[in-house]
C-alpha cells in the first residue's frame, strides 16, 4: 500500500519542519502560555477581589472569549491589530504587525481566559485559614497573595496548567490560517511543493502525537509525584 | 492592652454572633474564653486584630481603634500575635522560612536577623532540629508550636489563641500547652480562647465564659472556678470537669 510514498521527503526536509517549524510553534506555545498565566492570574484576582465592577469586567471577558471560535479570533487580530495600533499610537497609516506578533497577542488574549479559570479554581483551593493566618501576620493583601496564597494555588493547579498548555501547544497550529509556517506550516508547504500530502501530514500527525503524548506522560508523573508531597 | 466595648457583630443571614460585649485585658494578663461551640468565643478573639468585621462598639488594641477605616490594619496586626485551631503554616514553605516571611516582608528584617531570631524561637519551643523541614513532615503538636514560635518573631505585645489544642490529638495537648504556660510566666499578654480547664486554673488570671454570643461571666480565676455565678457556667464547668 505505501509502494507508491516516497517518505525520504520527510528526511529532506527535517531541519526546516523542525528548525524553523518545530521552533516557531514552541516559542509560541511558550510565549503564550507565560502571558496567558500572568494576565490569566491578574484576571482571576479580579473575579475573586470582591470589587463588584472589577469582578464583572473580568467575568465578561472570560464569557467572550471563551464564546468564539479560536480561528476567527486568530484572523480578526490578524486584520485588527495594525489599526488598532494606528488608532492607539496616532499613526498616519496602520501599524505593521507581524503575523507572530499577532498570533501571539491572540493566543496570550486567549489563553488567559482558559488559565484565569483554573488559576480561580487554584485560589479557591486553599483553606480561608491560610490568608487569615498571613495577615494576622502583618502581611498586606497583595503580600498574602504573593507569598502565600498564588504559590500554593499554582502548585496544587500544575498539572492542570500544563494539561492545557499541551491542549494549546496543538492550537497553535491554527495559525496556519495566517500562513505562518508553523510545524504544520512547515509541513504542509514541503507537502504541496513535492505533492507528497499524506506522507507529510501523516508525518505530522505522528509528531503531535507523540509530543503531546509524551507531555502527558510527564504531567502524570509529576502529579503523582507532587500528590505525595501533600 | 486590649479594650473591648459593647462590640455587636451580625452575619449577612440576621444572626447575632456577638451582644454587647464588653471587657479587657491588661497588659500581662492571661485571659481564658471559654463557652459551648457557637457561643462566639472565637469570633469575638478575631475582632480584636480585625480578622472578622464587626457592626457596632469599638475594640482598642494598645490605645488604637481597630474599627477605625483609617487604622492601617497590616501594621497592627503585626503587632498581635494569633495562633490558630488549625496551625495554619505555610504549607510551601520551610519551617524556616515560616517563620522569617513576616519578619523580612513586614519588619524589613535582613535574612540574617530573621533566622538569628527564628533559630532561637525555635530551640525555645524544642523544635530547632526541624528548621529545614516542611510543615507536612511534622506532628500536630510539633506544628502548633512552630505556629507559636512564628507569632512570636514578630515581638508581639499580646498573643491571641484560637483553640490552639482542639485539633491535636490527646496526647500532644500537653506539649503545646508546656509552651502556652511558659510563655504566660514570661509575663506575655494573652487572651486564649480554649476548653483547657487545667490550663486556665493553672496561669489564668480572669475567665471569661461566654454563651450566644454574650459574655455571662468574667471573673478572676479564683472566683469562677470557686464559684460561678451564672447558671449556664456552672452547667458548662460541671460537663467538661465532669470527666
Amino acid at each position: 500500500m505505501f509502494a507508491s510514498f516516497d517518505f525520504d521527503v520527510i528526511r529532506r526536509s527535517l531541519s526546516y519542519l523542525f528548525l524553523d517549524g518545530m521552533t516557531f510553534t514552541l516559542t509560541l506555545t511558550g510565549l503564550a502560555a507565560l502571558g496567558g498565566l500572568v494576565f490569566g492570574t491578574l484576571i482571576a484576582l479580579m473575579r475573586l477581589s470582591g470589587l463588584k465592577w472589577l469582578g464583572v469586567i473580568a467575568g465578561l471577558y472570560v464569557d467572550l472569549v471563551r464564546a468564539l471560535p479560536l480561528v476567527l479570533v486568530i484572523f480578526w487580530f490578524y486584520f485588527l491589530v495594525p489599526y488598532i495600533g494606528q488608532w492607539l499610537t496616532g499613526a498616519s497609516r496602520p501599524l505593521r504587525v507581524g503575523a507572530f506578533t499577532s498570533s501571539l497577542v491572540t493566543f496570550i488574549l486567549f489563553e488567559a481566559a482558559y488559565f484565569s479559570e483554573i488559576m480561580r479554581a487554584g485560589i479557591q483551593s486553599i483553606s480561608k485559614g491560610q490568608p487569615a493566618a498571613a495577615q494576622a501576620l502583618g502581611l498586606s493583601y497583595s503580600q498574602t497573595m504573593r507569598y502565600v496564597v498564588l504559590p500554593q494555588a499554582f502548585r496544587n493547579m500544575l498539572p492542570v496548567l500544563l494539561t492545557q498548555t499541551i491542549v494549546l501547544f496543538q492550537d497553535t497550529s491554527l495559525v496556519y490560517v495566517l500562513s505562518i509556517p508553523d510545524f504544520l506550516g512547515a509541513a504542509s508547504k514541503v507537502a504541496q511543493r513535492d505533492g507528497r500530502l499524506v506522507e507529510m501530514y501523516l508525518f505530522a500527525a505522528a509528531v503531535y502525537f507523540a509530543m503531546s503524548s509524551l507531555a502527558s506522560l510527564g504531567v502524570r508523573r509529576l502529579q503523582r509525584r507532587t500528590a505525595v508531597l501533600r | 492592652m486590649i479594650k473591648i466595648s459593647h462590640v455587636n457583630k451580625y452575619y449577612a443571614s440576621g444572626f447575632q454572633a456577638l451582644k454587647d460585649c464588653t471587657t479587657a485585658v491588661a497588659k500581662g494578663e492571661v485571659v481564658v474564653v471559654c463557652g459551648p461551640s457557637g457561643s462566639g468565643k472565637s469570633t469575638l478573639i478575631k475582632c480584636v486584630n480585625a480578622l472578622e468585621p464587626f457592626q457596632s462598639g469599638e475594640i482598642l488594641l494598645d490605645g488604637i481603634k481597630v474599627n477605625d477605616p483609617r487604622t492601617d490594619l497590616p501594621k497592627l496586626r503585626a503587632r498581635v500575635g494569633m495562633v490558630f485551631q488549625h496551625f495554619e503554616l505555610f504549607p510551601h514553605l520551610l519551617i524556616i522560612d515560616n517563620l522569617c516571611l513576616a519578619q523580612q516582608k513586614v519588619l524589613g528584617r535582613s535574612r540574617e536577623a530573621a533566622e538569628t531570631k527564628a533559630s532561637a524561637l525555635l530551640r525555645r519551643v524544642g523544635l530547632e532540629a526541624q528548621a529545614r523541614k516542611y510543615p507536612a513532615e511534622l506532628s500536630g503538636g510539633q506544628q502548633q508550636r512552630v505556629a507559636i514560635a512564628r507569632a512570636l518573631a514578630m515581638d508581639p505585645i499580646a498573643m491571641l489563641f484560637d483553640e490552639p489544642t482542639s485539633a491535636l490529638d490527646p496526647e500532644m495537648i500537653s506539649e503545646v500547652l508546656d509552651v502556652m504556660v511558659d510563655l504566660a510566666r514570661d509575663g506575655m499578654t494573652m487572651m486564649v480562647v480554649t476548653h483547657e480547664m487545667g490550663f486556665a486554673s493553672k496561669v489564668a488570671h480572669r475567665v471569661i465564659f461566654m454563651d450566644k454570643g454574650e459574655i455571662v461571666e468574667d471573673a478572676p480565676k479564683t472566683e469562677f472556678f470557686g464559684s460561678p455565678r451564672s447558671d449556664r457556667a456552672q452547667k458548662f464547668l460541671s460537663k467538661i470537669l465532669s470527666h
